[in-house]
Formats: C-alpha cells, sequence, structure tokens
C-alpha cells in the first residue's frame, strides 16, 4: 500500500515542478531551491508532517522533505537546547543526506568523465 | 525582416519556440519522479526490515538515494532520465546528487579545488544555504513564538 501512496505523492509533487518549468522561465536549480523553500516553510507549519506520514517516501525523497528534515531538526533543536539548538537542528538532522553527498558526489565526480554528447 | 522592432522582433521569437508539449512533460514527470519515489520507499522498508529505527531509516534511505544518484549521473544514465522525465529526475534527492556530479564532472579540467570541489556546489550550495539558512530562522522563530509559553 505505502509503495503505491509512495509513487503517486511524489509523482504528483514532481508534475508540479514540470509544469513550473514549462510555464514560467524557472530554471531547474530555481526550481529545487523553491520547492526546498516551500519544504522548510510547510515543515515548519506543522503541514508536511502528515504529508509525510501519508506517502512516506513520496513526501521525504522530492527536494521539499529535505527542507521538512531541516525546519523540522531546527524546531526539536530548539525545543531541547534553545538558541544553540535552532542553530544545529537543521544540518544536524540532514547531515547524513548532506555528508554524503559531499563524499560520493566528489569521488565520483573523480573518477567519471561526461559522456560525450550524442 | 529587416524593419523589424526589438518588440516584434521578440514575439517573432517567440511564435517560432517550439511550445513544450505540457500534457506529455507532466506523465513523464509523474512517471519518473513515482518511481524514484518507489525505489525509496523499497529501501526504506528493507532498511526498517534490518531493524533500524526512524530516524536511521530516514538518514540511511537518504544517503543510499544520494549515493545511487551521484552513481548512475557519474555513468552516465541519469542524464538520460533526466532527458525524458524533466522534474521527474530533478526534484528527487538524486537529482540533487545529480546536480553535484554533474557539474563537478563538467569542470574537472579546472583542478581538483576550483573544478571538482568549487564546481559541485553551482547548485547544491544555494540549496544549502537557503536550506540550513532558513531552517535557523525556523528554528529562532519558534523559541519566540513559544516564549511565552
Amino acid at each position: 500500500m505505502e509503495y503505491i501512496t509512495a509513487f503517486i505523492v511524489g509523482g504528483l509533487i514532481c508534475v508540479v515542478g514540470q509544469i513550473l518549468l514549462d510555464t514560467t522561465s524557472l530554471t531547474p536549480a530555481h526550481i529545487i531551491v523553491t520547492f526546498l523553500m516551500i519544504g522548510v516553510v510547510l515543515g515548519a507549519l506543522g503541514l508536511y508532517e502528515p504529508i509525510a506520514e501519508f506517502a512516506e517516501a513520496g513526501a521525504t525523497i522530492p527536494i521539499p522533505g529535505f527542507g521538512y528534515s531541516l525546519s523540522k531538526g531546527a524546531i526539536e533543536g530548539a525545543k531541547s537546547k534553545g538558541v544553540i539548538g535552532a542553530f544545529e537542528g537543521g544540518l544536524e538532522s540532514t547531515a547524513g543526506a548532506t555528508a554524503a553527498a559531499v563524499l560520493f558526489g566528489y569521488v565520483i565526480s573523480v573518477v567519471s568523465y561526461p559522456k560525450s554528447k550524442s | 525582416m529587416d524593419n523589424l522592432t526589438n518588440k516584434e522582433y521578440q514575439e517573432y521569437v517567440k511564435k517560432k519556440v517550439p511550445k513544450p508539449d505540457y500534457l506529455k512533460n507532466a506523465i513523464r514527470a509523474f512517471f519518473v519522479g513515482g518511481t524514484i519515489c518507489l525505489i525509496g520507499q523499497i529501501i526504506r522498508n528493507s532498511l526498517f526490515r534490518f531493524g533500524f529505527d526512524e530516524k536511521a531509516v530516514a538518514t540511511g534511505t537518504a544517503i543510499i538515494m544520494v549515493f545511487l544518484g551521484s552513481l548512475l549521473t557519474g555513468l552516465g544514465i541519469y542524464d538520460k532520465i533526466g532527458k525524458f522525465g524533466g522534474a521527474g529526475a530533478t526534484i528527487p534527492i538524486t537529482g540533487f546528487a545529480n546536480s553535484i556530479v554533474a557539474s563537478a564532472m563538467e569542470y574537472k579540467r579546472e583542478g581538483y579545488i576550483f573544478g571538482v570541489a568549487a564546481r559541485m556546489f553551482t547548485i547544491a550550495g544555494p540549496v544549502l544555504v537557503y536550506g540550513i539558512g532558513s531552517s535557523i530562522v525556523v528554528g529562532i522563530l519558534y523559541l519566540i513564538f513559544t516564549a511565552g509559553r
């Protein structure tokens, strides 16, 4: 069951991005940052949590899920450690993905070459 | 053709630029994005079966997806997925990994510092700046709004 909801919700989030891409002059980079910020704001307002509970990976794998994780972590940090926690929390909850992106991104960039455009 | 004003020329160009096939693009984005999330869900459920708790599963899933996105980009496969799926390949976290490897690879000839390491963050940099920056603001706003309680 969760496979179906993950597929549909994840797919729909991407459709919204595709429509923005086709109908506006926004570049993919703009869309990524915009969607991230939407995730941060929805997460802060507690509106992303129910989507994440319903769709699981369908909500956490798209980039708004990264924003949600950031703001959720910051709020949890603020709750337990105050101002210091507000600074630490966002990075803490996304540390794994960020560190993985740095390591794998670097290593794979070093060992591979762009394929010639055909 | 010779005495078009700038505005007329803009309109002429606009007419000539092919209109994207909205429906086809949306359907492709849906299937590619949905499939990537489905793979994420499979990884998530498998990690739960290994006995990890909720937090570890969320982090582990993200790490594996980032790895897959980077690897497929290095192999030149993610490019093809992106060409077909558009935003369906850009918006999942694998697209974030793709943006890192794609630009880092491209600028390797500029060296390992200013080429690879710096160019990794052409798109990932803004994501981290806006994401981390705004998360701190969210945390502080939370403290302000709950201070009286």
